[in-house]
Parts: C-alpha cells; structure tokens; sequence
C-alpha cells in the first residue's frame, strides 16, 4: 500500500510503529535519527514520514524543515511524535512544515487511524 | 485489529537500562554550574525515551515518574533551571528507582521498592514545583472552546466553511483527505467556492486557491469535526455552525484553539499526575520473560568471519572426501596438505567461535564511576577513577564472575587503601587520591589491574593480624613479600581496626580469591607502605580450552596448564637437599622449591624413583613456586577441558579431565590444589618422602 | 573390541501394569538386577584412566563419546576379590539421580544375564545381614527359576559414600 518512512531513535518505539504499520500492508524503512532519515530520503520517496522529535544528531523539526526542501517531499505528508508537555512542539512542528502530529502515548489503533486521515 | 505490545518489551527494557547508564555516566561528568547543553540534552532524550516508552507499552507507574524527570530535565535544557549539585544526585537517585523499576519488568512477579520510589518522586516534585509554578504552563491547552455555552456541541447537522491559506499544502494536507474524513461522520453537500482562483499563467501549482462550504447531515458533535482540522488550524479560516432544521445558527464561531490531540483524551495537568504514584501499584505485568536463557550480542562482523570459515571447511572437506574415495599411496602428499588445511580451518573456527562469546570488559568497568563517586561522597574521601583499557576482551561468562570480586576490591582500595584527604595531606601527597584500573591481554590470559596510591600495605601488621587468627603460627614463617601479602587472602583475616560496612569484615578477600580460583585465574598483590597497592587479577581468555604440557608419570598421562610452567629441567643431585629429614627441596639458581614427587600424590607407579633419571618441572600456583618430578615430558597441546564434576565429583589437585588423541582420558592438574594436598601429605606423614 | 548394546527406553515394550523391567548381571556367583530404564548401554572394557586419591572401586574415568564417565568396580564396591578384566568383561552404563542432577556411571560386572519382568509383589523386602552388602540399596529380593535375585537400588548405591556429590573433600583410603 504505502511506503513509509518511520523515525525514532528509541529501537522499541520504532519498532512498535514498523510492526503496526506493515502489520497493515505498508511498506516500512526505519531510520534511528534525523541524519539516518534525511541520508535515507534523499535516495528514496516515501508516501509518509513519520517522525519523533527528540533524537540525537538531528532532531525531528530539523528533519522536517529539511525534508521540505526535497523536491520529492514537498507535499509528502509528515507527522510528528509529540509528548503532551511539548504543546509548543505542535507549533513548532507546523512551523517546520510537518502536516501534523501524533501524541505519545499512543497505541497502535491510534496510530493506524491517524495513518488513515494522510493516506486516505 | 489489535496488536500484542509484549513483543517490544524486551527492546524496551535493554533500551532503556542502556538509556539509563547513559544518563548515570553523563550525570556524574557534569560540571556544575556550568551548564554543557549537549550532555543535558543526552540525558533529556533518555528520559523522554523512556517516558515515550513506558507509556506506549503501559507501563504506567514507570511513565509518570518519567514525567517529572523529563520535565525537570526539559526545563533545564531550556536554560530555566541551573544544574546544582543536589540536583544532580536527586537526578542519579531518579536513575537508581528507574533502573529498579524496569529490572523488575523482567521477571514476572519480582517488586521493587515502592516507597523509595514515592520518595523520591516527591523530592523530584518539590524540586520542580519549588522554584516554578510550573503546574499549570505544561498544559496550556485551556481553549475557549469547549466552554462555550452559546453555541450548541452536539446537532444534527453542520455548516462548515473552508478556506485554507494558500500555503496549506505545503505541509502536505489535503483538503480531500480531510473531506473522506467528513464524509465518515455522515452526508456531505459540497460546493467549492473558485473565486481565488488566478489566471492560468499567474497559478501557483504549490498555493491553495480554492474553498469550500459544506454541509453535513450527520448527528455529530461539534469537537468530531474540529479535530478533523486540527492539524491545519493555523493554515485556514474555519467556521463550523450547528445547522437547525430550518434557522441556521447565528452565531459564527471561529475556532482559534485546536481540540487538543487528534488522538488523546484530555492532557492531564501535573497536579493529577500527583496522585496516581502515591497508590503504590505492583510494576510487573504478567508477561513471562525467561530469566535462564541468557543472550549475548554479537557484531555481525564476527559472525560473518565464522560463516567465510565454515566455508572453507567445507571446502577442505569435500576436498579429503574425494581424495578418500580413490585413494593411494601417491596422493600422500596431497592428504598430508588436506589434513594440514584441516588443522588450519579448525584451529581458525576455534578462534572465531571463541571471539563470539568475549564482550569488552568495560561492560563491567562501567559500574565503577557511579560506585566510586557514591562511595567517595559517603567515606569523605576524594578520588579520581582512572580506567584503560577497557575495550580488551573476555568471556562474557568470566566477566559476569568477575564483577563482584572486581567490586570488592574497588571498596577495598577506597577504603583500607586511599587515605582520607588529610592524612594525604599530611603525607605531603594530594588530597585527591587515583584509583586506576587497568585491562590489558598477555599470553593467554588477561591482566584486570587495580591500583591506587594510597596507604600501602603494613606487613608488619598483616604477620601480626595473621598470627593472632591462628593462620600462622609465627611471623618467621614467611619470608617473601608476595606470601604475606597473599596472607590476606586466607580465611578469617582482617586488618580492618573497625570493621566498616563498605568492605566488609575480611570475609570478602578469600572468596574473592576463591572466585579468581574457580575461574582458573589467579591473584597478586604488590605494595609498597605509603606509597600504594596493585591488585593484579590474572584470567584465561576462555574457560573451555587450556594450552597443556603433556606429562607422563609411568603409564600415566597429565597436563599441566602451560601457563603454570616455569621452567622443565633435568635435575642435578647435588642441588637437592632435604629439610628438617622431611621434604625434599631443589636449589635453583637463588630460589629453594619444593620437590613434589607426583607419583606419590596420584599413586602412580613411576618408571624411576631416582630424581636424576626423570626431569623437573618447576610450575608456580597460588603464588608458590614448586618443582612436579615426572618421567617425560611428552608433547604441548591445546586440550578442551572436560567436567569430572558434572558425572563424578571434585578431586583435589585435578581441575578437570580431557580426551586426547587417542581417545583415552588424560586428568589436567590444579597446581594450587597439589600444592595443598602435597603439603596436606607431608603434615600427616611421619617421616619423609620415599627416597 | 566393544560389543556395544544401546537401551533406549523406548525400545523397552511397555508391559503390563505394577512390573517393572531388570537386566540383571552376574558378580561373584550371585544375580543382580537394575531397573532397566536406568540402563544407558552395555560395552565392553577398555581402559580407564586412573583418579588419584579415590577409593580402590572407582576404577577411573572413560571418554564415553566426548563425556567422562566415572567407572566404578562392583566386586570391590562390595569387598569382594576383583577379576582381571579380560575381552569379557563388561560394563554397565547406567542413569544415576543424585542430588537434582543426573549422572551417568559405570559398574564392572562379571556378565550381563537377561531382563525380566518383576511385579511389585514379587519384590521381597530383604532380611537384614551383616553389613556385607549394605542392605539400603539392596531394593528386595526376588525369586526366578528358582534363584535369588537381587535387586539393587542404583541411587542410593552409587551416591553412597565417597561418591556423594555433597561430599567432596573426604576421602577414605
């Protein structure tokens, strides 16, 4: 169905939203942090980005601004992992251009839901 | 669908534990006061990981005291809050109750300490709630929406208006994706406003221009449609009215605030949080997690060394199987090639195997910078902990053996060792005491070194100590530096004026030795009074496989652990003089040993008794040089160590069995447990060995 | 050569309810029995490689297969005069329970017999004697074909005294 890009540097967060997400027929790449991803990105397309933002090397908003200026990503939906102390977060990420966000904790429902509004 | 999350737990649980020595390290070297933005944001991700973590696996307790760190930590590295000394302790504390709690995940049933926990929750909330009102900035989600009495939440039909801004799309949103959504809560009428629109050749591709008013006949709550935009709020002008039946509601409303979260119920404010860690709550979800099996993580270049080798024994063996099928006497050549290619691949494969089952010892080095500064801050002494060597490698099995006796002696060193830092002073030296440790590899073995510039040993106090515990009988008895040291080591001993609950009541040294021992290892101490101790641990690289010299008394075939051996040599009669009309001691060079006439010990019958007809071989164990009179010396081997316990029992003075060559099993000696049933022997025998 | 014969339990018929299978052994003119679950194989003698300082019935160890496997002598153990060991003579391999572990061992017997089927009632609790064969693993006595058999509690035979696992420093000489 699609391809998705999934990034956290927390190895059972990552894995947890690749199992989810193939579990429901997506192709899934991981990447540990935002240099990993943006190295992944500039070689391949996605349909998604979903991305965490508090990771070592480049955090998620970084990613994000980065991404946004791949021809490629333009208009690639991406969303952000946020905390619920991070309310700024959401403003920020919007500000780097990220579509929209997903709130930790979530649970894989939540997460295949909140997949569905990007993907159709 | 749903999908089981106990198959994360593990990865979150070794995460997580790698998570907190991360933050342990970073915590104790940071500066105070001056505030290194990098290692605090190190440590916030760790914490956050774990939160984000704890909290998608339902780990609850874990995740709410999470949430206190990380906010602690979260303000810190916004620069609104110094790094204080209490500060970081209280924040090592936090680490402790974390790494508690996430080891309970492991097993099924285990607990941890709920009240130290609370209390240091509590102490992490004073502390964040002390200088801040932070209790209600967190959650600055209090909207105007959802109170608003005017406009009804809940109708049966709803008029939105959309109009994103024209760079909408370039967070990629669709207004489409967000109409499917639309059309899930019910029936939609949609008609699209162009008027934006430009001409053709002035169109922007990327910009949106178009709007759109919608009606939708579905029996909804105004917040189900609201949090369909919540993403693009800031990027549109939307206005949503309750639709009834015939009057359209007046009131225009424009949602300025988003629904919070497109997912969550609502954000719980710090206050709440409070309450649920004070209910002390079992941590442990029933999820079996195996504790027996342990696992070992391997580099993939180690694997695919072993996998090229297993290779290329294939290949030497298809090699000697068809040279086998027709063979004669012309190929000879060819097989003793084969067969050396064989040896060559084994003896590689060996290696490499071996190699799999080492980790580097600082897996073990690491406990010590928290145990040193721990230790340091309670006994008032100052220390600075130096380590090298810690990537040198070893059983991964020996390591895990190694730990405790490790830490035993690092409390020993701090505690007898390092003086406090005014009687360093005093000594003219630095208050700040070294404490170094050391790994490094040589022959067969690798060196564990534990150093410090302390006190010393007082060897005088040491014979008198040993004395007193009736473990010599007279401070005459020893001569040599290296034997009162090792006096240390035996049971019961302890210099320790009053006895202090760091290092124990000297009950600790003798199975620390005792440990090295089981390992096949052994212990050296040097020391020099005022100056310093080493401590100096000698372990094999592995514990299944010796480097051997075959023996052979009579018909009888031993091994001797290589790394014993001293020297082998051909005895001379005039160097052999016998002690007291009991034993028999040969003069070597500046040194008198001890002869050892193994026949006697393992009752075999010798082809000699005459020592100049035999050879000597000097070997050294538990710090004593001896000298094992045998027949012949045959040839040196690596012999794989087989168990005599697992089928039979223990045998002083036999470590363990191996199977040679020829298939016959050969005893492979314990030069320390000879040495003590020989002089066992020469207690309980009246008069002296056979002549 | 060894003449090896592997039991497995499997290969054992099940027979019918309250008997239990023995091989049974000759030593010193005298039948002997074992539990035949317990039996790993029978092989002929080697050699064994002598343990120092162990009673004179361990006769040593043997590489059985890559395992060293302890051999102990059932006429000593039994303070009766030991044979020469000859292309005859045979050894028992057999599962020992000690402690919660298990061990294989093996006995020296003079010849191997034949199995039998006992039932429980069968089994006679033996007379108490002297102490020439300690009665605690002496496990009953049974009669067939009009001989006595004797059947031996291998446990608590081989975990007896020195080759106690809890026992490891004495030794008796």
């Amino acid at each position: 169905m699609a391809k998705i890009l999934a990034v956290d540097d927390s190895a059972s967060m990552r894995q947890m939203v690749a199992f989810t997400l193939k579990s429901a027929g997506h192709e899934v790449v991981e990447a540990v942090d935002g240099k990993n991803a943006l190295d992944i990105a500039k070689k391949q397309s996605f349909n998604l980005v979903i991305t965490d933002v508090n990771m070592p090397n480049m955090d998620g908003l970084t990613l994000t601004k980065e991404l946004r200026g791949l021809t490629n990503f333009k208009f690639t939906p991406i969303l952000i992992l946020t905390t619920e102390a991070g309310g700024d977060k959401k403003v920020q990420g919007k500000a780097a251009g990220a579509t929209g966000w997903l709130v930790k904790p979530f649970n894989p429902e939540q997460l295949l839901s909140t997949i569905k509004r990007v993907l159709g | 669908m749903s999908i089981d999350l106990s198959q994360f737990k593990q990865t979150f649980i070794e995460e997580s534990l790698e998570g907190l020595d991360i933050m342990e390290s970073t915590l104790l070297n940071l500066d105070v006061g001056e505030a290194d933005l990098e290692a605090i944001n190190t440590i916030f991700r760790a914490a956050h990981s774990i939160k984000g973590g704890s909290g998608t696996f339902g780990f609850n307790d874990i995740a709410s005291f999470t949430h206190v760190l990380e906010t602690l930590l979260d303000q810190t590295r916004a620069g609104e809050r110094d790094v204080t000394t209490p500060a970081i302790e209280l924040l090592l504390a936090s680490v402790d109750c974390l790494r508690e709690m996430i080891n309970a995940l492991q097993d099924e049933g285990a607990t941890y300490d709920e009240e130290q926990v609370a209390s240091v929750q509590e102490k992490l909330e004073i502390m964040l709630n002390g200088d801040k009102e932070s209790s209600t900035e967190n959650t600055a989600e209090a909207g105007s929406t959802a109170t608003d009495e005017n406009s009804p939440t809940t109708a049966s039909g709803w008029l939105i208006k959309f109009a994103p801004h024209p760079d909408m799309l370039r967070t990629g949103n669709d207004p489409v994706l967000m109409f499917r959504e639309l059309e899930g809560l019910g029936s939609l009428e949609v008609s699209v406003d162009t008027e934006a629109l430009p001409n053709f050749e002035s169109l922007l591709a990327e910009d949106a221009y178009l709007s759109w008013e919608v009606r939708l006949t579905a029996d909804v709550a105004k917040g189900q449609i609201e949090e369909i935009f919540s993403w693009v709020d800031d990027e549109c002008e939307l206005e949503i009215t309750a639709l009834i039946s015939e009057s359209t509601a007046a009131e225009e409303e424009h949602v300025v605030e988003p629904e919070p979260q497109a997912v969550n119920t609502d954000v719980k404010t710090t206050p709440e949080k409070k309450a649920a860690p004070a209910a002390t709550k079992k941590v442990a979800k029933k999820r079996s997690t195996s504790t027996e099996a342990t696992s070992i993580r391997v580099g993939t270049d180690k694997v695919d060394a072993l996998i090229n080798l297993v290779g290329e024994l294939v290949i030497t063996q298809s090699m000697l199987s068809q040279l086998g099928e027709e063979f004669d006497m012309s190929k000879i050549e060819k097989l003793r090639n084969g067969l050396a290619q064989l040896e060559r691949n084994t003896r590689e494969m060996q290696e490499n195997v071996l190699r799999i089952r080492m980790l580097p010892i600082s897996f073990s080095f690491n406990r010590f910078p928290r145990l040193v500064h721990d230790l340091t801050q309670k006994m008032g002494k100052k220390v600075d902990l130096k380590m090298s060597g810690e990537q040198t490698e070893l059983d991964k099995t020996v390591m895990e053996k190694i730990g405790d006796p490790l830490v035993h002696l690092v409390r020993n060193a701090l505690d007898h060792g390092i003086e406090s830092p005014e009687e360093r002073i005093a000594a003219g030296k630095d208050p700040v005491g070294t404490l170094l440790l050391n790994a490094y590899h040589k022959g067969g073995n690798i060196i564990i070194e534990i150093s410090d510039d302390g006190a010393g040993i007082n060897k005088q106090r040491v014979l008198e100590k040993a004395v007193e515990n009736g473990i010599i009988n007279s401070p005459d008895d020893i001569s040599d530096d290296a034997q009162v040291f090792d006096l240390i080591f035996a049971a019961g001993f302890s210099t320790a004026d009053v006895v202090s609950d760091v290092s124990g009541r000297g009950v600790g040294m003798d199975v620390v030795k005792k440990n090295i021992k089981a390992l096949g290892g052994g212990i050296e101490i040097t020391s020099q009074e005022g100056k310093g101790s080493t401590f100096s641990i000698r372990l094999p690289l592995t514990l299944a496989i010796l480097d051997g010299q075959l023996v052979r008394v009579g018909e009888e075939v031993y091994i001797i652990p290589l790394i014993s051996i001293v020297e082998s040599l051909q005895i001379d009669k005039k160097a052999v003089n016998r002690l007291a009309g009991r034993s028999e001691v040969y003069r070597l060079r500046d040194d008198y040993i001890s002869i050892i006439r193994l026949y006697n010990l393992f009752g075999a019958k010798p082809d000699s008794v005459d020592l100049e007809k035999g050879l000597l071989v000097v070997v050294e164990g538990d710090g004593q040089k001896v000298g094992l009179f045998v027949d012949d010396l045959l040839g040196q081997q690596q012999v794989v160590i087989k168990s005599l316990e697992s089928n039979f029992k223990q045998v002083e003075g036999v470590s363990g069995a191996t199977i040679l060559g020829d298939g016959t099993v050969a005893l492979i000696m314990d030069i320390g447990g000879l040495i003590d049933l020989s002089n066992t022997l020469q207690r309980d025998s009246s008069d002296g060995a056979v002549a | 050569m060894d003449t090896v014969q592997r039991l497995d339990s499997d290969s054992i018929i099940a027979n019918g309810s309250g008997h239990e299978q023995y091989l049974t052994f000759m030593l010193a003119g005298e039948e002997y029995g074992v539990d035949i679950l317990r039996v790993q194989e029978i092989k002929g003698w080697d050699s064994a490689t002598r343990i120092p300082n162990t009673p004179d019935y361990v006769q040593g160890v043997i590489n059985l297969r890559g395992t060293i496997v302890p051999i102990i002598d059932l006429r000593m153990r039994f303070n009766l005069e030991k044979l020469e060991y000859g292309p005859t003579t045979v050894v028992v391999v057999l599962k020992v329970e000690s402690e919660n572990k298990h061990r294989t061992m093996g006995i020296v017997v003079d010849g191997v017999s034949d199995v039998y089927s006992i039932s429980a009632d069968e089994l006679k609790s033996a007379p108490e004697f002297g102490d020439d064969v300690n009665a605690e693993f002496v496990k009953g006595l049974a009669t067939i074909d009009e001989k006595m058999v004797i059947m031996l509690n291998i446990d608590k035979l081989l975990n007896s005294r020195e080759l106690s696992v809890l026992d490891s420093a004495a030794n008796e000489r």
